[in-house]
């Protein structure tokens, strides 16, 4: 019986999917309302992903430093940096950054406009809900989380050459020749990019489809938010180990 | 001479909500130009029949023709009906993160392609036909209940849609704001040219603006006429709903009106 209700689950998320992507026929609507989403779900979470990702920076290069310095190997800390920033928890900890600061928004968003009749309404002025107050927000996300990726790494390279170079005691040029020795730009950044890209999909469409279909009262937004969070945040950590094992040699 | 088909036709409609059977064996015809009141107590089914005037609900058996056709089941083919039918929701439904002109031209800029500088124009005067030209910048939020209505009204009229609906068009609104709502349904219909079907508890202050109503309860229609023959009706039923009381054939509890149905 809950093999059934899951299947039945997981079909009516993948007729969602569809629903969204039929609905996101380029027009100026669409890029009216995609600016909008880019600004409020991007922009606004740049401020948590910039103190994350110098924290996360911090974290490593102090990791590295205390293993590596074992083997005598300090030197190299930028490489694990590079390495584990733009293979893993740059993508990875941006996408859960940006669930739980505009996926949880998304959710109760959507949420509210289900409980309030907005989306309703919009079926009923024969407009498509899901093209209007989906589709934005999906693009939005999946546009906004690879350039949320990039600051958090670049935030994490900066807060670590501080610490590495003025903190430590590495040299500048060290730090710098070592990273971008150890960094290929097809084969760790683009593939972190494509990772984001994939996560900020599944953080828009969990958060989006729990929104759209939650009860219509309070408690119903407030279970569909904590169901977003939860739900977008383990399927991102289980794509990230799949893409991690697919993509990378 | 052919009389003009009505706007709105049920022929014999069983409309289910779940495993509730809400309305049954429902037959009605609404004539181009009136407008009709449908009563009833609350949870009697007259939100479920707007529902299935706009296809959001399928009848189990029966028809049900809206503008000359049947409801469809396909959306796109629904949503170009949908082109012709405005609704005033009870929650308004108005879009929160848009001014009250951004929302009454949301079904302008999606359904034509009229110039923006038009499109304005006409939002102006949406808006000034329910008498709040001054408002077009201003948000849901900053509006009072009665305004916010009006607002959701001009939108509703925003295509100039034959068929107008309103769903409990008085909730929550002050008398001042009510008697202003029940005006502008009879001076919209009329200066128009619409078909107006206001659903309702509110009798008192929907009956002087209806050319008919008709009565839900009990899961059927049980008064169909002019506010005049309703007023005069000697069908207990009917009694009981006119004054408010308390016992009589229509039951206060819900769960006894669902297996009453």
């Amino acid at each position: 019986m809950a093999l059934l209700e899951s299947t039945r689950s997981l079909g009516r998320a993948g007729l969602f999917t569809l629903s969204v992507l039929r609905a996101s026929r380029p027009s100026a609507d669409l890029f009216r309302e995609l600016v909008r989403e880019i600004y409020k779900i991007g922009a606004r979470s740049l401020p948590i992903i910039a103190v994350g990702g110098a924290f996360v920076g911090l974290s490593v290069t102090l990791l590295g430093y205390r293993a590596l310095d074992t083997y005598g190997a300090s030197n190299q800390v930028s490489a694990m940096l590079g390495l584990g920033l733009y293979r893993e928890l740059g993508p990875v900890l941006t996408a859960l950054l940006f669930i739980g600061r505009a996926g949880s928004s998304i959710a109760a968003e959507l949420g509210l406009m289900r409980a309030t009749d907005q989306i309703t309404a919009l079926g009923l002025m024969a407009i498509d809900p899901v093209g209007k107050a989906v589709a934005p927000r999906f693009w939005a996300a999946v546009l906004s989380v690879p350039l949320l990726t990039g600051f958090f790494c670049s935030f994490a390279i900066t807060a670590s050459y501080f610490e590495a170079v003025h903190v430590i005691g590495i040299d500048a040029g060290i730090f710098w020749q070592v990273l971008q020795d150890s960094v290929d730009f097809i084969d760790d950044f683009l593939m972190a990019l494509l990772k984001s890209a994939v996560f900020g999909a599944i953080a828009a469409l969990v958060a989006a489809y729990v929104g759209y279909h939650a009860e219509p009262t309070i408690e119903g937004t407030s279970v569909a938010t904590t169901r977003a969070v939860v739900n977008a945040s383990l399927l991102v950590l289980m794509f990230n180990f799949v893409m991690s094992a697919l993509l990378f040699r | 001479m052919n009389p003009e088909p009505p706007i709105v036709r049920l022929t014999n409609v069983r409309l289910d909500r779940g495993a509730n059977t809400v309305l049954r064996d429902i037959s009605l015809e609404v004539p181009r130009g009136r407008i009709v009141a449908v009563l009833g107590p609350s949870g009697s089914g007259k939100s479920t029949l707007l529902a299935a005037l706009t296809g959001e609900l399928v009848p189990v058996s029966g028809t049900v023709e809206v503008l000359g056709q049947r409801v469809p089941q396909r959306s796109r083919e629904l949503l170009e009906l949908r082109k012709g039918i405005g609704m005033l929701l009870q929650g308004n439904g108005l879009l929160t993160d848009l001014t009250a002109g951004d929302n009454v031209a949301l079904p302008l800029r999606a359904h034509t392609t009229l110039p923006e500088v038009l499109i304005r124009r006409l939002v102006e005067m949406k808006l000034h036909a329910v008498g709040l030209r001054g408002a077009v910048d201003a948000f849901p939020r900053e509006l009072s209940g009665g305004m916010a209505r009006r607002v959701a009204l001009a939108r509703a009229l925003a295509l100039d849609p034959p068929l107008m609906l309103y769903d409990e068009p008085l909730s929550g609104l002050d008398p001042i704001a009510s008697g202003v709502i029940m005006s502008l349904i009879r001076r919209l219909n009329d200066t128009l040219g619409l078909t107006s079907i206001v659903v309702t508890h509110h009798v008192h202050e929907t009956l002087p603006i209806a050319d008919e109503v008709v009565v839900i309860a009990n899961a059927g229609v049980v008064f169909a006429g002019s506010p005049d023959a309703l007023q005069a009706s000697t069908d207990p039923l009917v009694r009981q709903f006119l004054r408010g009381e308390p016992d009589g054939p229509i039951p206060f509890d819900a769960s006894v009106r669902a297996e009453a149905a």
